[in-house]
């Protein structure tokens, strides 16, 4: 029997206007059907870091990361707003493609094109208008090299990815993220398909990369989050319960559903 | 009895039923070929047929087969495929996608001999094409349609939902993710349906008699104008194709030969369409090593 905790309860940070956002959500709901899936989610994320979304299943980590870049479109009904450069992309009359190049995603088994290794890269960014070939072969090495599969796919690009291994598929996936350019990168428990090595990699990887981009991460790993997190959300039934630091969540958790959690005493 | 017993038992009688459909069917084609090969020359595959006994060769209705087969592809192909790619991508789950589902299946369980039927009174008599090549495509067209979308539509669903996520994640809008990722894995399994109804097309007889013809007037095989009367491109004049002719041979042949005239046409009819299924798994698995650049 799960044990009833108060949603009234809740602590969440907020930033003050000197903290640079990389995009933020304002009472987001999301509905399927009529099920309602995602209450008044209110959450900042700051620029250059990783932010972990932790929470049981079906507590709607994944539901309010797949809203971020409107892959929820035609699934779910997402109302509120979601803030980004300061426009509330959750408007009707907002391009999806262009936002989704900005906010790139990564998605819990590593799904790459069935095409050559060089391909799974190109593809959309030719059919985002880059042609040339210079440009192109450019984009290829920084991202693999930016994912960390430079080295070991640089002689084999026009391979068939699915010859890749787990681990390299989901890096090639992150790569073909990151060749866009995007701004923010939304991972969807990118290591719970790989082996412990491979999941070490995809970390390494991570913590290089918030240097460029704001990573927000949903794990159910919770070495993983204190791992490689700056900023920690823990989700319950659909409701942010509390939202700190990572090192403060974890030593010191401020309501009780969340100490639960984190002791593993949960329910 | 136990386990290990009904196990054994249970695999036999599997094995005898596997062993009794293939053994069918390398009985018929070993009959076939057997009665129909010896009659088979080279000039029984590109001799002209006497107009009124029936005897002679079978080059123009070979012809016929494969110019009905091409024309009728180029019309049904692009027809299914938009309906196959709707049907897997953009049909909502609700009353009119299933609507259209149980119309495409009825219209696969028409029997062809009434289709051929339909296609006589409408473009024959009332559109007043006559027996035509045309009119023979079209008929064929009808009942190629709901197997092709069918096929279509079951390639495009077999490919992983997270195929299309990836590609919506990059910001490629549907008809590109569709045309693009999409379509290439699917591929391999809708060339091999293609080739596959091809086979079923080339065969099909009962459909043709009425919208084809059974005559296959003297071509000019050296006139490749589609305009002239007497080219073999010239899509309104009648054709009857091989297995329209194996049908007429044998019911109203008057050539003394008629038995040994229909067992080498069926012969040569049976090696095509064999043609067209190991042409359709070769075709299939080349495509699918080309697109997935997997050696």
């Amino acid at each position: 029997m799960l044990k009833q905790y108060s949603f009234e309860e809740t602590a969440v940070q907020t930033f003050d206007d000197k903290t640079s956002l990389a995009m933020r959500t304002e009472d987001m709901q999301v509905f399927y059907g009529s099920n309602h899936a995602m209450f008044d989610a209110n959450l900042a994320f700051p620029k250059n870091q990783i932010t972990a979304l932790i929470g049981a299943s079906g507590s709607g980590k994944s539901t309010y990361l797949r809203s971020l870049n409107r892959m929820n479109d035609g699934i779910a009904t997402v109302t509120g707003k979601i803030w980004y450069h300061g426009v509330n992309i959750n408007e009707p009359g907002v391009n999806i493609y262009e936002i989704r190049r900005h906010i790139g995603m990564v998605f819990q088994r590593p799904n790459p094109f069935a095409k050559s290794i060089r391909e799974n890269i190109v593809y959309a960014l030719r059919a985002n208008g880059i042609k040339k070939k210079a440009e192109l072969e450019e984009r290829i090495e920084q991202s693999l090299k930016g994912a960390a599969l430079w080295d070991e796919v640089k002689d084999n690009l026009d391979k068939s990815a699915l010859s890749l291994s787990g681990g390299q598929q989901q890096r090639l996936c992150i790569a073909r993220s990151i060749a866009m350019a995007p701004d923010v990168l939304l991972l969807d428990e990118p290591c719970s398909a790989l082996d412990p090595i491979s999941t070490v990699k995809v970390e390494e990887t991570l913590l290089e990369l918030q240097k460029k981009y704001s990573i927000i991460i949903v794990t159910h790993n919770m070495q993983q989050a204190s791992r490689i997190s700056s900023q920690c959300a823990f989700f319950h039934l659909g409701h942010i319960m509390e939202y700190a630091p990572t090192g403060t969540m974890f030593s010191n958790p401020q309501i009780p559903v969340t100490q639960d959690y984190i002791a593993g005493s949960f329910g | 009895m136990n386990a290990k017993r009904t196990d054994f038992v249970a695999t036999v009688v599997i094995d005898l039923i596997v062993a009794s459909v293939v053994g069918i069917l390398f009985f018929l084609l070993a009959y076939i070929l057997t009665a129909g090969l010896p009659h088979v020359s080279w000039s029984f595959l590109t001799g002209a047929t006497d107009a009124f006994s029936g005897a002679g060769g079978i080059g123009v209705q070979l012809f016929n087969s494969f110019y009905l087969l091409v024309l009728t592809m180029l019309i049904s192909v692009p027809i299914s495929l938009g309906a196959g790619i709707y049907l897997a991508e953009y049909a909502k789950d609700n009353w009119r996608t299933s609507l259209i589902r149980s119309a495409i299946e009825v219209l696969s369980s028409l029997p062809s001999v009434v289709v051929g039927l339909f296609g006589f009174l409408l473009f024959v008599v009332k559109f007043k094409i006559g027996f035509s090549v045309i009119s023979g495509s079209i008929a064929l067209t009808f009942f190629n349609l709901p197997l092709l979308t069918r096929n279509i539509e079951e390639s495009l669903s077999a490919v992983s939902r997270s195929q299309r996520e990836a590609g919506l994640s990059l910001g490629l809008s549907k008809w590109k993710t569709e045309l693009g990722i999409i379509l290439p894995v699917a591929l391999p399994g809708i060339v091999t349906g293609i080739v596959l109804s091809a086979g079923r097309v080339f065969g099909e007889a009962a459909a043709l008699i009425y919208t084809a013809g059974q005559s296959a007037p003297v071509t000019n095989f050296a006139d490749w104008n589609p305009m002239d009367p007497a080219s073999p491109l010239n899509p309104f004049r009648p054709a009857e194709t091989l297995a329209v002719h194996i049908w007429k041979v044998n019911t109203e042949g008057l050539a003394s030969n008629a038995a040994a005239l229909s067992a080498a046409a069926s012969a040569v009819l049976i090696i095509a369409v064999l043609l067209f299924n190991l042409g359709a798994r070769l075709l299939g698995n080349y495509l699918y090593r080309r697109v997935t650049a997997s050696k």
